[in-house]
């Protein structure tokens, strides 16, 4: 069971390796890939530079290339394929269905992961992305732990889930609540809720947070004001105003851990390439540790509550949840 | 121009599905789509009846296709999506995947529905190898960029292989989720919904906390506030569009198919009221309205 960490700087993919990643997944410095933020990510020379820095150190490059290509610059995600095969990554993260073609036929010896982004939440799905060579699937986060038991005891691939961050509540890589919004989407553009469209208002103690104009949430003085992510807003539906898709938590799949590792899940997955180095230091020591006690004793495996401490303090909201695995959420 | 009207995204009452589908055979509609899209937990009408409407509709003059649903989570939904794969009869819309991996071994033709992944012409060129006839392009796309993989070299050379359509009218889906929101809406988890969906046959309004219309919950699909209304584009969606989609509407529908017939060539405009949107055609925010 491999530990997949996210890096959106040299700084943040030196911490994940330093401090037990067995891989880091990462993006370029545009819009070909969902994470695509101000200052983030990793231009051509950095790209090798992270290449060479992971061999050095036994441990494997992942490059996501995972939003649609447009008509009018289709050579651009070419050229990111090109960019990150010749950088030496071993492993490209694709979702749209040309990207994954042309990798296959470019490049068939390098590895080929299928994006949460291609939103493959079944095995008829998966088994349409045979057809591009993939070796592994990233399950998107609306399935349940017996679902994902289902998918890995009938699908003969590599199955990699998401382990902890950033909750997606909607089947990624079809979600358009943020262009319905904003205009630009993670399929389009590479963000959801773009920090360029959020708004902050204080009035007379009340914090109120916009999106494009749009009222998200309002905060009282005694309350955390948290990003303006449109799915985790408060809003009205009959009489009543709460968090009507889902509240600002992060995932957390440390108790499933054991099931996940029965199940022989290839790859637990740490969403957060936004994330600073810190953030990404804390969070892959307290894996390391989880998965090599897992490993070790899987009969025997006790969530240490240090960890769990360790995990609420860099949530959102500082709150966690077993998300879609946990029946009870949906 | 064909006009089409969509699956029925809303959970009605099966009295309520039979009269509408009275209607459409009456109506001036060419294409209708029939299927349940959202939830596997919605039974008032089982295949064999969409089946037999189908077969009803065809004898009305209809052509009709069978729409799958868009997200599938078990083993016995992938086994109800077998039955609309190997029909027989009619064209299926694929809004997974899943159903064109089926469709495709079968070496069937299909519809790429709107949540299929196609947002360039090599995209599209692949999909139409595998068996696709018609493009229902991503809901958030534009007008000038439907234009722009339709003007590629590699889609002008095919372009007889595939008709293009455009949902135009209704409120549009925009997200599915392992959680049932309208559910959730009256503090039940998903595995006890109790089917409560039907009690709301537009979906349930979510609004602002100052008062803006921003989604709708229908059950795990979350659609936009505004109702996207692009009756005044139809004369620039002349050559991108083949054919023109209209959601069902609890009411309504008919009534906006023959305006939506009379501004073909721009000569009967509606005024759009506050709460209809055409962000995505005109390449703005979705719930803008220009």
């Amino acid at each position: 069971m491999e530990l997949l960490c996210p890096a959106g700087s040299m700084p943040a993919l030196k911490a994940a390796i330093e401090h037990g990643a067995d891989a880091v997944y990462i993006g370029l410095k545009d819009d070909t890939n969902a994470r695509h933020f101000a200052g983030l990510n990793f231009d051509e020379a950095r790209l090798k530079d992270a290449a060479r820095y992971a061999h050095q150190h036994g441990k494997k490059l992942h490059v996501a290339i995972n939003t649609f290509a447009h008509p009018d610059n289709y050579q651009r995600w070419q050229q990111a394929v090109d960019v990150a095969a010749n950088a030496g990554a071993d492993v490209l993260i694709l979702a749209d269905i040309a990207v994954l073609a042309y990798a296959a036929e470019r490049y068939p010896k390098l590895e080929r992961h299928l994006s949460v982004q291609a939103s493959a939440t079944n095995a008829a799905a998966i088994n349409f992305y045979r057809q591009f060579d993939i070796s592994r699937v990233v399950l998107p986060r609306v399935l349940s732990m017996q679902q994902v038991r289902a998918l890995a005891r009938s699908c003969d691939i590599d199955l990699e889930v998401f382990a902890f961050g950033s909750l997606c509540i909607m089947a990624e890589g079809r979600c358009y609540l943020s262009s319905y919004m904003t205009g630009q989407s993670p399929n389009t553009a590479g963000a959801c809720s773009p920090a360029a469209f959020v708004n902050w208002q204080d009035n007379d103690g009340t914090l109120e947070s916009r999106l494009n104009g749009i009222l998200i949430d309002r905060f009282a003085p005694n309350e955390t004001a948290g990003y303006p992510t449109l799915c985790k807003g408060r809003f009205t539906v009959g009489d009543d105003t709460y968090h009507a898709l889902e509240e600002p938590t992060s995932l957390n799949t440390l108790d499933l851990l054991p099931q996940l590792y029965a199940e022989g899940i290839s790859s637990l997955k740490i969403e957060g390439r936004q994330r600073s180095p810190a953030y990404v230091a804390q969070i892959t020591k307290v894996w390391r540790a989880a998965i090599d006690a897992v490993k070790s004793a899987p009969d025997h495996f006790n969530v240490q509550p240090k960890w769990q401490q360790v995990l609420a303090g860099l949530a959102e909201g500082s709150q966690t949840t077993l998300g879609a695995y946990h029946r009870k959420w949906k | 121009m064909q006009f089409s009207l969509g699956p029925v995204l809303y959970f009605w009452p099966k009295a309520q599905i039979l009269q509408f589908y009275r209607e459409v055979a009456d109506s001036d509609v060419d294409i209708v789509y029939l299927g349940e899209t959202v939830c596997s937990k919605r039974r008032e009408l089982k295949y064999a009846d969409y089946f037999a409407l189908g077969q009803m509709l065809r004898e009305a003059g209809k052509q009709v296709c069978l729409s799958s649903m868009t997200l599938y989570e078990a083993p016995n939904e992938l086994r109800e999506l077998r039955k609309y794969v190997d029909n027989g009869e009619f064209l299926v819309e694929a809004n997974d995947v899943g159903a064109i991996s089926m469709l495709q071994e079968q070496c069937l033709p299909f519809v790429a529905g709107a949540a299929i992944n196609c947002y360039n012409q090599h995209t599209l060129r692949r999909l139409i190898s595998m068996g696709m006839t018609r493009w229902v392009m991503p809901v958030e796309l534009s007008g000038q960029w439907l234009s722009d993989v339709l003007s590629q070299s590699l889609v002008t050379d095919i372009r007889d292989c595939f008709t293009t359509e455009v949902f135009s009218f209704g409120h549009l889906p925009l997200a599915w989720s392992g959680r049932c929101f309208t559910a959730r809406s009256e503090n039940r988890s998903k595995d006890q919904c109790e089917l409560c969906c039907i009690n709301y046959p537009q979906g349930r309004e979510v609004k602002s906390q100052d008062g803006t219309q921003v989604f709708v919950l229908n059950g795990i699909q979350t659609q936009s506030g505004y109702r996207y209304n692009l009756i005044n584009q139809l004369p620039a969606m002349q050559n991108l569009a083949d054919i023109v989609r209209l959601s069902p509407q609890q009411t309504g529908t008919f009534d906006w198919l023959a305006k939506f017939k009379a501004n073909l060539d721009g000569s009967a405009p509606q005024q759009l009221n506050a709460t209809d949107s055409n962000g995505f055609w005109l390449q703005l925010a979705g719930m803008a309205c220009g």
